[in-house]
């Protein structure tokens, strides 16, 4: 680890001019930053501590829930109310991670976690992500882990969270505090930026922007389902996960929501599913077409071909299921 | 074991630990990597207090230092272990404010005043903990080295499945589930056994969570 200026932030509204400066970083769980400074792929010169702010709290909105972004992911998947009425979310926060990390790691750390592209992490490998204008050595190498949709030529890495895609069908809202003071709401499909030729830029965030909450609005009609496929039970990284919100008239599809977890630098939200599903039976067929429609743009870089097939039958799967009908 | 002898022991762990580091970081470490830790301004430490197993330990600590450091090479508590160091393998379990997490990724100075249980607090007066007891009676390891982690883990998972805690294998997440085989792997996932003695230490844990030996 490099040294680094240790600060603890005691306020929300000064935390942020701490950590305004490129050098500087925000730390609240550590789960990932501490392994990612270890390896020397995050150098900050200070690191402002905010764990102890007040925002580790879940409230009621107007039908909705405020989770605070200090609130760990095991707190919120235990919350009763996020288990009741967003069981979509407790399901895809469970799936992630061991519950030693998932006691640490906070929700707004979640939502900004680096990805786990092993060139991202191989240090002795190019990667624009990590070295600006260095290259990308997962497009020829093994990038079976890596993303199909979305990404660029400069950077084809995966956003690694579970939690990120349940929210995203949730239409979830990011809330932050800029340094100097001011609050702006980001709809959470647009906190990511695609890689383009800035891969290295991952997210709206100016300098000491803050998340402070994420808003959960009130729950869609319809059944909730997360699913995820890995290369093993428990603990893994998803090739594959949908999260999926299904309302039906009789055996019509009345409203669909479809976000996918591993496909991209983002968790992605897919409104050509959602199209193909409006109005249609809720049978196979009808499933396996919003499938084509989600995957039509994909593109596999050799290793990761198997994710577009995968995804399209991942969401049958879970249309099925959300349809009442496994 | 008297204060002479334990001296002593801790004395020789340390230089063992210390040579055995530097053939390591010679063999692994890129030149220009070791030149530049060298180098670099050694950070202002912070002053740490830490309640662990119930006795206060106040200390200046390099910030960098993490919680699993701090005990082992600053407390001298060894008994947890570090394995992969980032977070994957759970040898490093301990249990902080009631919950367990893993002691690598977590900066010892983020921890100020924090109360902390590691697998020494468990047994009480030369009597076993019965998590403990259950692992010995079920042979629920075989080199041993992850047992510290998989032993604090299992006390943490009684009491979050006690608090009505749902996990990804639970069916209805809304509801509080019966702790099955199935629930017990899925909760002890952050824990690995490279001789896998898993079966055994599902056994262990079964046993405990229904209230004794069976």
């Amino acid at each position: 680890m490099t040294p680094f200026r240790y600060e603890r932030a005691s306020e929300i509204a000064s935390a942020g001019a701490s950590a305004a400066q490129p050098t500087a970083k925000f730390i609240a769980g550590g789960t990932n930053l501490v392994d990612l400074m270890k390896l020397q792929i995050e150098t900050p010169a200070q690191l402002v501590d905010i764990s102890r702010l007040p925002l580790d709290r879940i409230e009621e909105t107007a039908g909705g829930l405020r989770i605070g972004a200090l609130v760990t992911n095991s707190a919120a998947a235990v919350d009763m109310r996020v288990r009741r009425r967003y069981p979509l979310l407790a399901q895809a926060i469970l799936a992630g991670a061991s519950t030693q990390l998932r006691n640490k790691a906070t929700t707004g750390g979640n939502l900004l976690q680096r990805t786990r592209c092993a060139y991202f992490y191989d240090t002795t490998k190019p990667c624009n992500k990590r070295v600006p204008g260095s290259g990308c050595a997962a497009l020829e190498g093994l990038n079976r882990m890596n993303a199909v949709l979305g990404v660029s030529d400069h950077c084809i890495a995966a956003h690694p969270s579970d939690m990120a895609v349940a929210m995203t069908a949730l239409d979830a809202v990011v809330e932050t505090i800029a340094p100097d003071g001011s609050a702006r709401t980001i709809p959470i499909d647009a906190l990511y930026r695609p890689p383009g030729n800035t891969p290295h830029i991952e997210t709206v965030l100016e300098p000491g922007e803050l998340i402070v909450s994420v808003l959960l609005p009130p729950p869609p009609a319809g059944r909730q389902v997360y699913r995820k496929v890995r290369d093993r039970a428990s603990f893994a990284f998803a090739l594959v996960s949908v999260a999926a919100i299904l309302d039906l008239d009789g055996d019509r599809v009345r409203a669909a929501r479809v976000a996918f977890g591993g496909l991209s630098y983002k968790p992605w939200r897919s409104a050509e599913a959602e199209a193909a599903l409006v109005g249609a039976p809720a049978t196979r067929a009808a499933f396996d077409a919003a499938g084509t429609a989600a995957l039509r743009n994909a593109r596999g870089y050799g290793h990761n071909d198997f994710k577009i097939p995968l995804a399209r039958r991942t969401l049958r799967a879970t249309l099925t299921q959300a349809a009442g009908l496994a | 074991m008297d204060d002479w002898l334990s001296l002593a022991h801790l004395i020789s762990r340390r230089l063992f630990l210390k040579t055995t580091g530097v053939a390591t970081l010679a063999l692994t470490a890129p030149p220009a990597l070791a030149e530049t830790a060298a180098e670099a301004a050694v950070p202002p430490s912070e002053h740490v207090s830490l309640t662990i197993n119930g006795r206060r330990y106040a200390i200046d600590l390099d910030p960098r230092t993490t919680l699993l450091d701090a005990l082992r090479e600053h407390f001298a508590l060894t008994g947890t272990k570090k394995g992969c160091d980032q977070g994957q393998c759970g040898a490093c379990t301990i249990i902080v404010n009631g919950q367990r997490i893993n002691s690598c990724l977590a900066l010892a100075v983020m921890h100020d005043g924090d109360e902390i249980t590691t697998i020494e607090g468990l047994a009480e007066e030369g009597t076993l903990d019965p998590m403990q007891a259950a692992f010995v009676r079920h042979d629920g390891f075989q080199c041993g080295y992850c047992t510290p982690g998989q032993i604090c883990s299992a006390v943490a998972l009684l009491a979050e499945h006690d608090a009505g805690w749902p996990s990804y294998v639970t069916a209805d997440v809304a509801t509080a589930p019966a702790l099955t085989d199935a629930e017990i792997a899925e909760r002890m996932s952050g824990n690995i056994c490279r001789c896998s003695a898993y079966p055994n230490i599902v056994a262990a844990i079964r046993e405990v969570s229904k209230g004794g030996r069976q």
